[in-house]
């Protein structure tokens, strides 16, 4: 009798709240979780879409770690392009945020900052191998030719060297977009009353503001575009691949998503893929826990 | 010191004045905007050079006579096979509004459940959403294909909607924002007699309208911009999408012969997304005025 009043009263209290979430839930759950998790299985498998498949434990693990050389060389690539891009983005993509939301004509400049994660990654590379070119044909090579800096041209997507800076130069032009928009619309979304009291309190200057108001109340954006910055600069690919071919010379822009990409759509070896998408994984979460433990509303 | 008039909404003159510090940040803004903008501008005056502009040496960053070539050669090639190029205009918008629209839906739902109702189960479901954030789509695909394919809904719109309704980034972001949604609004609109789904759409919906903007833009772009699943979904060619068509008629992004064909299908397909981060940008801004304290 008590188990059952218990019920209806859960019933009776949850049931709205369960009906909103049920739309997403099943989405989620049928094309987000249930594919996710078979990845993860896939990881202990030698799954390759033609031959029977067996349990290998964690034999595709142990071969990533001691026997491929090419994926340490692509995780020591996406790191260093991931330390740089990510805090580089987003820096100047809240920077840029705060700073127009003061000034007038901000529907002209948010597009102009906007504009390049517009367009489609693929496509831009047309802009992008007329910029390197690695001979005088080239904007850039043609620029520094001409003004005497260089003798030759710089064989920017050809030589090792040069590769991975330019893929980084180009991925931070691309890299405004996400964090910037939410960014301009957590700063539209602050009270503004509490600019008011704090003027009235005697809040001095606009660096003051933005220490004390600005940001606190932007954590949950600011947290939102962090984890897409992380997410973002770990799953380097597409540019990469525009800018540097596939394979890269020498790997010099071989990043972790490439290599994954390489072992599932051209070996079609779908348990050892699997295994570097669950490495990505892994390095992902542990960062973005630290970050949200970091930005987190006290109450998470 | 400048001076600057506006004509404000409402008709009145305004009279801004611009101090010296706040006219170099405009500057290095302007200095900023051009630099980022050199490889879209580029873009554009490619769109339209014709032929010998696009391999004079030494290259030439701006088109010196314009020409609609480019475009009239990618109308030609596209009205010369089979299905018209309207039918993929069509495709792409259909796709690509019910997505964005469903999402937007379903994540605000969501979202506001999880917040304000906070069933039992949220946190956990939260978890997974966070989780599911941090793994690379590309191995996703793989397992998800096996799955819209045992619902059979391979070679349909479907395949290329269903799967992108709920996307962890889209709740994740909306959620953060009613987050900030002051609990009083509700409760209050509860005291009035609003029913749940009444509060949800009348009281939440136009107060999350930057994050929703934002949303509609997002889902926008990469339901506009995909090349990657309409490519394993879709055989049919009636069905294809833009990128799929404009890619198969330039003859991929690697074929340079038709450098100024691809500028002017970049272009065209660009210029959507321009549109409706303007609208959208303008909504954002909107809800500013309207709560109309400060500037």
């Amino acid at each position: 009798m008590w188990m059952k009043n218990s019920l209806s009263r859960f019933v009776r209290k949850h049931w709205v709240g369960y009906l909103m979430l049920l739309p997403f839930v099943i989405f989620f759950v049928v094309f987000m979780v249930l594919p996710v998790a078979v990845a993860v299985c896939l990881s202990f498998t030698d799954y390759n879409m033609f031959q029977e498949m067996h349990l290998v434990g964690a034999n595709n693990y142990k071969l990533l770690f001691l026997d491929d050389r090419i994926f340490l060389t692509a995780l020591g690539n996406t790191f260093l392009f991931a330390v740089i891009v990510g805090p580089v983005g987003y820096l100047f993509s809240f920077f840029a945020a705060w700073v127009l939301n003061q000034l007038k004509f901000r529907n002209g400049f948010a597009l102009a900052f906007y504009a390049p994660s517009i367009t489609s990654g693929v496509a831009m590379s047309v802009v992008w191998t007329y910029f390197f070119s690695p001979d005088s044909y080239g904007l850039i090579n043609n620029l520094l030719l001409e003004t005497g800096i260089i003798d030759t041209p710089v064989l920017w997507t050809q030589d090792p060297t040069y590769i991975l800076p330019v893929i980084i130069v180009v991925s931070i032009w691309m890299s405004m977009g996400t964090g910037f928009l939410v960014f301009l619309a957590g700063l539209q979304n602050v009270d503004k009353g509490y600019y008011e009291a704090a003027a009235i309190d005697g809040i001095q200057s606009r660096y003051q503001e933005l220490k004390l108001i600005t940001l606190p109340m932007m954590k949950p954006q600011l947290l939102f575009g962090a984890i897409t910055a992380v997410t973002n600069a770990f799953g380097v690919f597409d540019v990469a691949v525009s800018i540097a071919g596939f394979p890269s010379p020498n790997y010099a822009g071989h990043t972790i998503v490439a290599h994954l990409y390489d072992y599932a759509f051209v070996r079609f070896q779908m348990g050892y893929a699997s295994a570097i998408a669950t490495v990505l994984f892994v390095i992902t979460f542990v960062i973005g826990r630290i970050i949200m433990r970091a930005l987190s509303p006290k109450d998470e | 010191m400048i001076k600057l008039r506006f004509r404000e909404r409402d008709g009145y003159v305004r009279t801004v004045r611009l101090s010296g510090a706040r006219m170099l940040v405009y500057l290095v803004l302007l200095a900023l905007v051009v630099f980022i903008s050199l490889p879209l501008i580029y873009l554009i005056c490619t769109a339209f050079k014709p032929l010998n502009e696009l391999y004079v040496f030494p290259p030439q960053f701006f088109v010196r006579e314009p020409t609609m070539k480019n475009f009239s050669d990618l109308v030609l090639s596209l009205s010369s096979s089979s299905v018209p190029f309207l039918r993929y205009v069509f495709n792409s918008l259909f796709i690509t509004v019910l997505t964005v629209g469903g999402t937007v839906i379903v994540s605000t739902l969501g979202a506001y459940s999880m917040v304000k109702h906070r069933p039992p189960g949220s946190k956990f479901l939260f978890n997974l959403v966070i989780a599911t954030l941090m793994f690379s789509r590309y191995v996703t695909q793989i397992p998800r294909y096996l799955v819209v394919n045992s619902m059979g809904l391979v070679d349909s719109y479907a395949a290329l909607i269903l799967p992108n309704l709920a996307v962890a980034y889209n709740f994740f972001l909306i959620k953060q924002f009613v987050e900030q949604f002051p609990n009083d609004l509700i409760e209050a609109a509860r005291i009035d007699g609003a029913g749940e789904f009444r509060t949800y759409w009348s009281i939440v919906m136009p107060s999350l309208a930057p994050a929703w903007s934002t949303l509609m833009v997002f889902s926008f772009v990469s339901s506009w911009n995909d090349y990657f699943s309409p490519l394993i979904y879709l055989s049919d060619q009636a069905k294809k999408t833009l990128p799929l068509a404009l890619n198969t008629i330039s003859g991929g992004s690697s074929s340079i012969g038709r450098a100024g064909a691809i500028s002017a299908a970049t272009m065209l397909m660009t210029i959507p997304t321009v549109i409706v981060f303007t609208i959208m940008q303008k909504k954002v801004m909107e809800t500013m005025i309207y709560s109309g304290i400060k500037g």
